[in-house]
C-alpha cells in the first residue's frame, strides 16, 4: 500500500471528509464488524518466507520419493524455459483479454493453444480451456444433451472415478440422467453398452486410455453410439496422442481431457486445465472463451475473443455455461511445452512412456504373487493384482522412498488387491529395476 | 497479410524439436510391437517444429504485446487488479508444494493439508462463515457450488417447490448463468434510485418458490446496500437462502462480514481479493463458505484436523453435493492467498480494504465533475461513471476506453453494469499511489477535452497500440479459430 500517511490525509481532504470511518457510513451499525479480525499474520517478507517454507518442509515431495502414481495427475519433466516464460509478468498479471489491442500476446497464445488441441484430438474447434479434465468432461456431456435434445448420458465405469463424481454433480442438476456401463476385463463392456443404448441417449462418455491404463477401442463405441444418434464424448490423455489414434480418427464428436501433463507440475492436484474440442457443427454450443483471428482497420492481422453470444456476460441465464475465468496460464504452460516438443518430440515422449511402462509391467508381473490384472494394450499405466495386502506392499516401498501404485479398492471395492501403476519418462531403467527388486523383497 | 508475429506453426522446419529428451534406456521396441496397429495414430498431428530458442523468442515477443498489472495501472472494475506480490510466486513454486502428487500418502502431505486447513479457517473468520471448501476453481465455479449446496439443502428438507433464484438487475452475468446451470428459473429484481435492491419489488417476488437470492454487496455499482439486513430477512421469511457473490469483497475486509449481514453461503475470489494473479484469464480459485447448517452439503473431500493434530481429507460426508472437480483445489493459488493473508494479518487486511475504498472515493471525487455519476454517494472499492454527456459529440464509452490505451492505461470495465447507460466501472485498488491516481484522473480530464477539440482523435483511438481496433463482427461471422496447414 503505497500511500503515505500524509497522502492519506490529502485523499481525505479532497473527498471532503475527515476520517476513513466516514467512507463506511453506508454499512449499518448492526452489521458492522465489532473488533478485529482474528487472522494471524502481519509480518515481513523474510519472516513470511520462513513460515511458508516450514509448511513446505512438512511434505515429502517427489524430489525425495520416487513415485509410481498417475490416475489423472502425471509426473513429467518440464523443461526449464516453460516456467521462465510463465513468469513473464505481462502474461501472468494480465486479466482476461477484454481489450484486444493490448492483449495480443495472450490472444495469439490461446489461438495457438486451440490449434494444438485440435491437431492432437483431430477435432475442428477447441475453446480456451476449462477448469480441469473432470469439469471439462461434465460440460461436454451437457453439450451432447443440448446437441441431441436428449437427457440421458451413458458413462463407462472405466472413466476416472472422480470425473464420474463430477458428472454426478453437474448433470442431474440440469435434469440429465446418468447411467454407468460396467467394465469387463478392464475395458468398457460393449455388449452392455449396446443394450443400454437407445434413442433417448444423448452421449456415451468414455476415457482413452481408460482409468486402468487400457486402450479402449474408440471405433466400436463410436459406431454403437452413432447408430442410435448419440454422440461419443471422449476423455483422453494428451501425451498418449503422440502415438495413439486420435479421437477424430475413431469418430468422437466431443473430446476433452486433462492438459496437466504438458507444462504443469503436479501441484497437489491443481491448478490444472481441461481442454475441450469438438466437431465444427457443435462450435456454437461450446462453453467458455474462444479466440478468433480477424484484422484491424489497417489490414493488420489480430486476435479477439469471439462467438461471445454464447457466454454468460451477454446471454446471462441462456448462456451455454456460467464459466468465466478459466485456466489461461495453465493453457499457456501446455502451449509452451507442447510447442517445443513438436511432432518428433511428442512422438518420442509418448514412446518413452509406453516402453518404460511395459518394461516395468513385465518386471513386476515376473515377481511371484504379482500379475497383470487385465489383458490387452495399455499406454503408461497398468493394473497389478497382488496377493499380499496392498497397504503392506506400499508401506514397505515407502520405507525405501518409493511411492507405489494406487490402491484401487479406494474406488472399486471389487478390485481389492489391485494396484494401478504409472511409469513416465521420469523413471530411469535403474529406478524401475529398484522398484521391481523391492517388490520382490517383500515377504 | 501483415502480422505482428507469425504463428509458432509457421516457424517449423521438418524434424526439429525444442526439447532434449533422454534416450530410451530400457530394451526398446517400437510402438507397433506393443499396441495393435488399429489403435495407432494414422494422421500425424501438425505440431510446430521449432528449437528451444525459437520457442522462447516467439513467446517472449508475444508477452510484450500484453499489458499486465506490472506494466501499468489496471483499474478494471469488478476484477480487483491489485499488485501481485512477487514473494508469493516464489513460495508457490517451492518443491515441497509443486512436486506433490494428489494421491500420495497423507503422512507426506501434512504441510499442504495444514495450509489448506488454516486457509479455510481464515476465510471463515474474514467472511463470518462457519465452514469452507477450497475446491472451486473460479468465482463462477464457486457460485455453482454454492447454489448446488442450497439446492441440496432444500431437497434434504423435502422441499421440492423451490424452483426459482432471484438476482438483481445489476448482477454479474455469472449469477443468472449459474442458477440456470443448477436447474433454476431466474427472477430479476430491479434496483432502486439509490442503486440498491428495490425492496418493494423484492417483496413481490419473494415467495415459497424461491430457493435463493444471489447478491453482491457492495454491489456492481460499488455501493453498499444499506438494506442488506432487511433483504436477508425478506428472503429468509419465505424460507429462501441468501447467497453472497464475493467478487467485491475487497471493499469490506475487517469492516463487515457477509456472515453478519445475513448471508448463508458465500464465494470468495482468491484471484481478486487475495492478490493471486489472474494469469490472463485464470487459474483463479473460488472457495465457498457456508453457515453451520449448510456445512453437511459442502463438496467432498474436506480438509479436517484430527484430534491428534494431524490433518486428513474427510470423504465421509453423506449429504455432500459431491465433487465439482477432480482432486482437491487449485493448490498453488491457495499457497499464494495463504501467503498474502499471513503477510498482512487481520489488521493489514482491514487496512487494504480501507485504502481500496479511500482510493476509489478520491478518484470518484476528482472525476465526478467531468464525468457524470449515476449515483452520487460514497462508493466502496469501485464506482461507476456514465460519460453520456459526451454522446452529443458522437463519442461513446468504448471510444474513451480505447483512447485510454494510447496513454498506457488498461481501461476500466465498460458497459457493465447493464443498468447504467454507457457505464464505465473504475476500481483503482489499494496498491495504487496518489500519484498514479492523479495522473489517471488528469488523463481522463484531458480526453474529455479532446472530445471537444479533436473528436476524431478519440473516435479513431487507439493510435499508439500495436494493432488498432479489430473487426469483431467479422471474427464472429466467419470464425477463424485455429491454424490449418495449407494443402
Amino acid at each position: 500500500m503505497p500511500n503515505t500517511a500524509g497522502q492519506q490525509e490529502k485523499l481525505l481532504a479532497r473527498i471532503g471528509i475527515s476520517s476513513v470511518e466516514e467512507l463506511f457510513q453506508d454499512i449499518p451499525e448492526s452489521v458492522r464488524l465489532q473488533g478485529a479480525l482474528k487472522v494471524r499474520g502481519g509480518m515481513s517478507e523474510q519472516e513470511l518466507v520462513k513460515l511458508v517454507k516450514g509448511l513446505a518442509r512438512e511434505n515429502g515431495d517427489l524430489e525425495e520419493y520416487t513415485s509410481y502414481l498417475g490416475a489423472g495427475a502425471y509426473e513429467h519433466y518440464i523443461p526449464s524455459f516453460v516456467d521462465q516464460l510463465l513468469l513473464r509478468s505481462e502474461f501472468y498479471t494480465a486479466y482476461t483479454p477484454y481489450q484486444p489491442e493490448i492483449s495480443q500476446g495472450t490472444l495469439q497464445a490461446i489461438y495457438e493453444y486451440q490449434t494444438l488441441v485440435c491437431e492432437l484430438t483431430g477435432m475442428d474447434a477447441a475453446n480456451a480451456s476449462m477448469y480441469d479434465g473432470a469439469s471439462a468432461l461434465a460440460e461436454a456431456a451437457l453439450m451432447s444433451c443440448d446437441a441431441t435434445r436428449r437427457r440421458t448420458v451413458l458413462v463407462s465405469q472405466t472413466v476416472h472415478p472422480e470425473y464420474r463424481e463430477v458428472l454426478k454433480t453437474y448433470l442431474p442438476a440440469r435434469g440429465v440422467e446418468i447411467r454407468e456401463i460396467p467394465y469387463k476385463e478392464g475395458r468398457l463392456d460393449t455388449e452392455v453398452l449396446a443394450q443400454a443404448l437407445n434413442k433417448e441417449v444423448a452421449g456415451v462418455v468414455t476415457q482413452v486410455p481408460n482409468f486402468f491404463g487400457g486402450i479402449e477401442s474408440g471405433e466400436e463405441v463410436a459406431a454403437l453410439a452413432h447408430a442410435q444418434g448419440a454422440l461419443l464424448v471422449a476423455s483422453v490423455n494428451p501425451v498418449s496422442l503422440g502415438l495413439l489414434k486420435s479421437p477424430g480418427e475413431y469418430g468422437a464428436d466431443i473430446v476433452t481431457g486433462e492438459g496437466q501433463p504438458f507444462g504443469n507440475p503436479l501441484n497437489f492436484g491443481g491448478p490444472y486445465l481441461g481442454f475441450l474440442a469438438c466437431r465444427e457443427k457443435y462450435v456454437r454450443r461450446m462453453p467458455g472463451r474462444i479466440v478468433g483471428a480477424t484484422t484491424d482497420k489497417n489490414g493488420l492481422k489480430g486476435y479477439v475473443l469471439t462467438l461471445q453470444a454464447r457466454e454468460q456476460h451477454i446471454r446471462r441465464e441462456k448462456a451455454t455455461s456460467n464459466i468465466c475465468s478459466n485456466e489461461a496460464l495453465c493453457a499457456l504452460a501446455f502451449t509452451l511445452h507442447l510447442s517445443a516438443l513438436g511432432k518428433s518430440g511428442l512422438r518420442r515422449l509418448a514412446n518413452l512412456n509406453l516402453q518404460k511402462a511395459h518394461y516395468a509391467a513385465a518386471g513386476i508381473a515376473a515377481v511371484p504373487g504379482m500379475d497383470l490384472a487385465f489383458p490387452g494394450a495399455f499406454f503408461h499405466e497398468f493394473v497389478i493384482k497382488v496377493e499380499k495386502e496392498p497397504a503392506k506392499v506400499n508401506a514397505e516401498l515407502l520405507q525405501n522412498k518409493i511411492i507405489g501404485g494406487l490402491d484401487l479398492s479406494r474406488f472399486y471395492p471389487e478390485l481389492d488387491h489391485h494396484l494401478l501403476f504409472c511409469v513416465t519418462e521420469t523413471k530411469s531403467k535403474s529406478d524401475i529395476d529398484r522398484l521391481v527388486a523391492r517388490l520382490g523383497d517383500i515377504r | 497479410m501483415r502480422v505482428l508475429e507469425p504463428l509458432i506453426f509457421e516457424q517449423s522446419a521438418e524434424g526439429r524439436t525444442g526439447v532434449d529428451l533422454p534416450e530410451l534406456d530400457v530394451p526398446g521396441e517400437d510402438a507397433a510391437s506393443l499396441v495393435p496397429e488399429e489403435m495407432l495414430r494414422q494422421t500425424e498431428a501438425e505440431l510446430p517444429e521449432v528449437s528451444e530458442v525459437d520457442a522462447v523468442r516467439h513467446f517472449t515477443r508475444l508477452s510484450t504485446f500484453n499489458h499486465g498489472v506490472d506494466t501499468g495501472f489496471y483499474p478494471l472494475g469488478s476484477c480487483t487488479m491489485k499488485y501481485n506480490p512477487k514473494v508469493n510466486e516464489t513460495l508457490a513454486r517451492l518443491p515441497g508444494f509443486i512436486n506433490l502428487h494428489p494421491y500420495q500418502p497423507e503422512e507426506l502431505t501434512q504441510g499442504a493439508l495444514r495450509l489448506m486447513s488454516e486457509l479455510q479457517d481464515d476465510l471463515a473468520e474474514i467472511t463470518g462463515m462457519d465452514a469452507f471448501t477450497l475446491q472451486p476453481a473460479a468465482g463462477a465455479h464457486g457460485e455453482m457450488t454454492g447454489i448446488l449446496i442450497i439446492k441440496a439443502y432444500h431437497q434434504n428438507r423435502r422441499d421440492a417447490k423451490r424452483t426459482k433464484v432471484i438476482v438483481p438487475d445489476s448482477a454479474h452475468g455469472t449469477n443468472p448463468a449459474t442458477a440456470a446451470m443448477a436447474g433454476f428459473q431466474i427472477i430479476q429484481v430491479p434496483s432502486d434510485e439509490r442503486g440498491g435492491v428495490n425492496l418493494e419489488e423484492l417483496r413481490k417476488v419473494a415467495n415459497e418458490e424461491v430457493a435463493a437470492l444471489m447478491l453482491t454487496n457492495p454491489n456492481t455499482l460499488g455501493l453498499f446496500d444499506e438494506n442488506i439486513a432487511e433483504i436477508a430477512r425478506i428472503i429468509h421469511e419465505v424460507g429462501g437462502l441468501v447467497y453472497y457473490d464475493g467478487a467485491n469483497a475487497n471493499a469490506i475486509m475487517g469492516w463487515a462480514r457477509p456472515g453478519d449481514m445475513g448471508f448463508d453461503a458465500v464465494h470468495i475470489n482468491l484471484h481478486k481479493t487475495f492478490s493471486t494473479p489472474h494469469g490472463g484469464g485464470g487459474p483463479g480459485a473460488g472457495p465457498v463458505g457456508v453457515k453451520e447448517f449448510l456445512a453437511p452439503f459442502l463438496p467432498k473431500p474436506l480438509v479436517k484436523r484430527k484430534e491428534n493434530g494431524k490433518y486428513t481429507l474427510d470423504y465421509d460426508r453423506p449429504l455432500s453435493i459431491g465433487r465439482v472437480r477432480a482432486f482437491y483445489a487449485s493448490f498453488s493459488v491457495l499457497v499464494k492467498a495463504y501467503a498474502y493473508i499471513r503477510g498482512l494479518g487481520g489488521e493489514g487486511l482491514k487496512k487494504a480494504s480501507e485504502n481500496a475504498v479511500l482510493n476509489a472515493n478520491f478518484l470518484m471525487s476528482v472525476l465526478k465533475e467531468p464525468c457524470h455519476l449515476p449515483y452520487d454517494r460514497v462508493c466502496q472499492h469501485e464506482f461507476v461513471i456514465t460519460p453520456k454527456n459526451l454522446k452529443s459529440y458522437g463519442v461513446h464509452t468504448l471510444d474513451l476506453a480505447k483512447r485510454l490505451l494510447d496513454y498506457g492505461y488498461h481501461p476500466p470495465t465498460i458497459y457493465f453494469p447493464l443498468i447504467v447507460e454507457e457505464a464505465m466501472m473504475i476500481e483503482p485498488t489499494e496498491t495504487e499511489s496518489l500519484e498514479t491516481l492523479e495522473r489517471f484522473a488528469e488523463t481522463m480530464i484531458k480526453i474529455a477535452e479532446e472530445v471537444r477539440t479533436d473528436v476524431d482523435l478519440v473516435k479513431n483511438a487507439p493510435h499508439t497500440t500495436l494493432v488498432s481496433r479489430l473487426d469483431e463482427v467479422a471474427a464472429a461471422r466467419k470464425p477463424d479459430i485455429r491454424w490449418k496447414k495449407s494443402e
